[in-house]
């Protein structure tokens, strides 16, 4: 089951991929796409887009009904033995067996890799820790938080050291100290040269850590770019703008920035990308208003994201 | 890595999983059968089997020893197996072994061994609460044992199959209640079936765990209804097909991948 590294192949191609179920329903409808060694892609996408089935065909836990996938250069299909051997995947759904230890669950993991329970306990002991996980490393899994849990499936996924990481909603329900830590294990995972493909929910964390992006929708791609190039296409921003002052009086009129009043202490301002903020602020303080501090409205890949898929769905009405 | 191939490193990790579960939970999986067995000692050994007398020349305590040994192993067996494995499937942890590139053989196999562990460690329990009540003289060692090894695999990889095609767990019940049970006590466990008129002696030839009941029987105490070799001839077949079916079904991932 070892497979000899060989540089050249993309992380992952998909070819044409279909997936029809048994119910009728077509999941996927000719997938294609490419993610380059040591990406940091993501892909997003609507609730039932065909994200997960996507990723259950590149896991193999879900069989396709046509087209290939090619995990750094290996059939999913054909050579599923050596393909399956340089992922790793962070399923969305806990999928672990509750009454084991993490210790056993990460050993076993990599003893279904064909590691050797040596080695495998040295990195279950390395990735629990870089975890957090240790102190609860013979405890029933059971017994750990929702986060715990999540981090034990990113722990359990690192035991084959996998080219190619899968991650499937890995902070779903997690809170924001426990996401930021793992969003620095994984950027680190990444850094270190293991390419990562990211499902998510939360768009800013799309934004701040993924490189390039996929959107699906309905079963097609319907974006696929660099994030750079994706969110250079936002042509409008709206700005938070928190007063020093509560604002009385008439706003100023610029011309190409709608200026309105959220409260009296609290302005938006939806202006283009291409104008400068100056214009604004030399307005504003022409009115006597000082602005305290300013923020973007909206995520800006969220923005994005739903102008997108709703652009298709109006296309298709 | 060491020179071990990665899928016998697999196969020794799902093994050493399914053993590791059947001592954690000792209680709901050794001794229970043990104690329902010491029961059926105590009830048709002890207190209806001294009015019987003798079957084959063999005191009808002493004759029930190896059908009640090998109904536990069997029971027990296929119980492991379909519970441990739909129990896999329930909670979604068969996918760590499915998104491996372990073989699917290394997975069957993991399973059967931790299976026919459980079903021997409890047929060894049922034998020597068995010596409570009565002395045996072990006729042919190789025999009994090998008759127990290949009834254990049988119906290990029945319950196997059972699992993969259960969608809840009222689906692992149904075929120990209304295929095994009923199978176990019409397969020579507590009669010989000479003393039964034709056709029912000759329906019973039909029932498979007559042979492994009837192999046991002659390794422990000498005696048999049935052809020995016959009766291992007809066991290596089920395992044979067994097996084919059972890896059939890993292969096209039915119950397992969409």
């Amino acid at each position: 089951m070892s497979v000899p590294h060989n540089d050249s192949p993309p992380a992952l191609v998909v070819d044409n991929l279909r997936k029809v179920y048994r119910n009728g329903v077509e999941a996927l409808k000719g997938v294609s796409l490419t993610v380059q060694q040591g990406d940091f892609f993501a892909l997003l996408g609507p609730n039932g887009a065909g994200k997960s089935t996507l990723i259950g065909i590149l896991s193999s836990l879900v069989n396709a009904s046509s087209g290939d996938a090619l995990v750094f250069g290996r059939s999913v299909m054909r050579e599923r033995s050596a393909a399956m051997q340089l992922i790793g995947l962070v399923p969305q759904e806990i999928n672990f067996n509750q009454f084991e230890k993490p210790f056993d669950i990460c050993v076993n993991e990599a003893g279904f890799y064909g590691i050797p329970r040596k080695l495998a306990a040295e990195r279950a002991e390395k990735y629990l820790k870089e975890l957090r996980l240790w102190d609860k490393a013979f405890h029933q899994a059971r017994e750990m938080s929702g986060g715990m849990k999540r981090r034990l499936m990113i722990a359990r996924a690192m035991m084959n050291e996998p080219r190619l990481l899968i991650l499937d909603e890995p902070t779903a329900g997690v809170d924001i100290e426990i996401r930021r830590s793992m969003w620095h294990f994984v950027s680190a995972i990444n850094a270190a040269g293991t390419t990562v493909i990211l499902t998510t929910h939360y768009l800013e964390e799309a934004e701040s850590l993924c490189r390039n992006i996929a959107i699906i929708d309905h079963g097609t791609i319907i974006e696929n770019t660099s994030m750079k190039r994706l969110l250079a296409t936002l042509d409008v921003e709206t700005f938070v703008l928190d007063l020093a002052e509560p604002a009385a009086g008439e706003l100023p009129s610029v011309a190409g920035i709608a200026l309105r009043r959220v409260d009296e202490r609290t302005l938006e301002a939806e202006m283009a990308r291409k104008q400068d903020l100056n214009t604004l602020f030399g307005a504003l303080t022409g009115h006597g208003i000082t602005v305290h501090s300013m923020r973007t409205k909206t995520n800006r890949l969220e923005e994005l994201f739903v102008r997108l898929v709703e652009g298709k769905r109006e296309k298709a009405a | 890595m060491s020179s071990t191939s990665p899928n016998l490193v697999a196969l020794y990790t799902v093994a050493r999983r399914e053993l590791v579960r059947i001592m954690r939970i000792w209680t709901q999986t050794l001794i229970p059968p043990v104690i329902t067995m010491t029961l059926y000692f105590i009830i048709f050994g002890k207190l209806i089997g001294s009015r019987i007398g003798k079957i084959d020349g063999v005191p009808y305590m002493q004759y029930i020893v190896p059908g009640l040994v090998m109904m536990s192993i069997i029971n027990n067996s296929y119980m492991n197996i379909s519970s441990s494995f739909y129990g896999a499937k329930f909670q979604r942890s068969v996918e760590e072994m499915l998104v491996a590139p372990m073989s699917n053989w290394a997975i069957l196999s993991g399973y059967v061994i931790g299976a026919v562990l459980r079903g021997l460690v409890v047929g060894l329990l049922v034998l020597l609460v068995a010596l409570f009540f009565t002395s045996l003289q072990v006729a042919h060692p190789l025999v009994a044992l090998a008759a127990v090894l290949l009834g254990a695999v049988i119906f290990a990889l029945a319950g196997f199959i059972n699992a993969v095609f259960a969608s809840k767990f009222d689906d692992i019940a149904l075929v120990p209640t209304f295929v095994i049970t009923p199978l176990t006590y019409l397969g020579g466990v507590f009669y010989s079936i000479n003393m039964l008129g034709e056709p029912w002696r000759a329906i019973s030839h039909a029932n498979p765990i007559l042979y492994m009941v009837n192999a046991f029987r002659h390794g422990i105490l000498g005696i048999s209804d049935v052809s020995v070799g016959g009766a291992f001839v007809v066991m290596l077949v089920f395992i044979a097909g067994l097996t084919m079916a059972a890896l059939y079904l890993l292969r096209r991932g039915v119950g397992l991948r969409s």
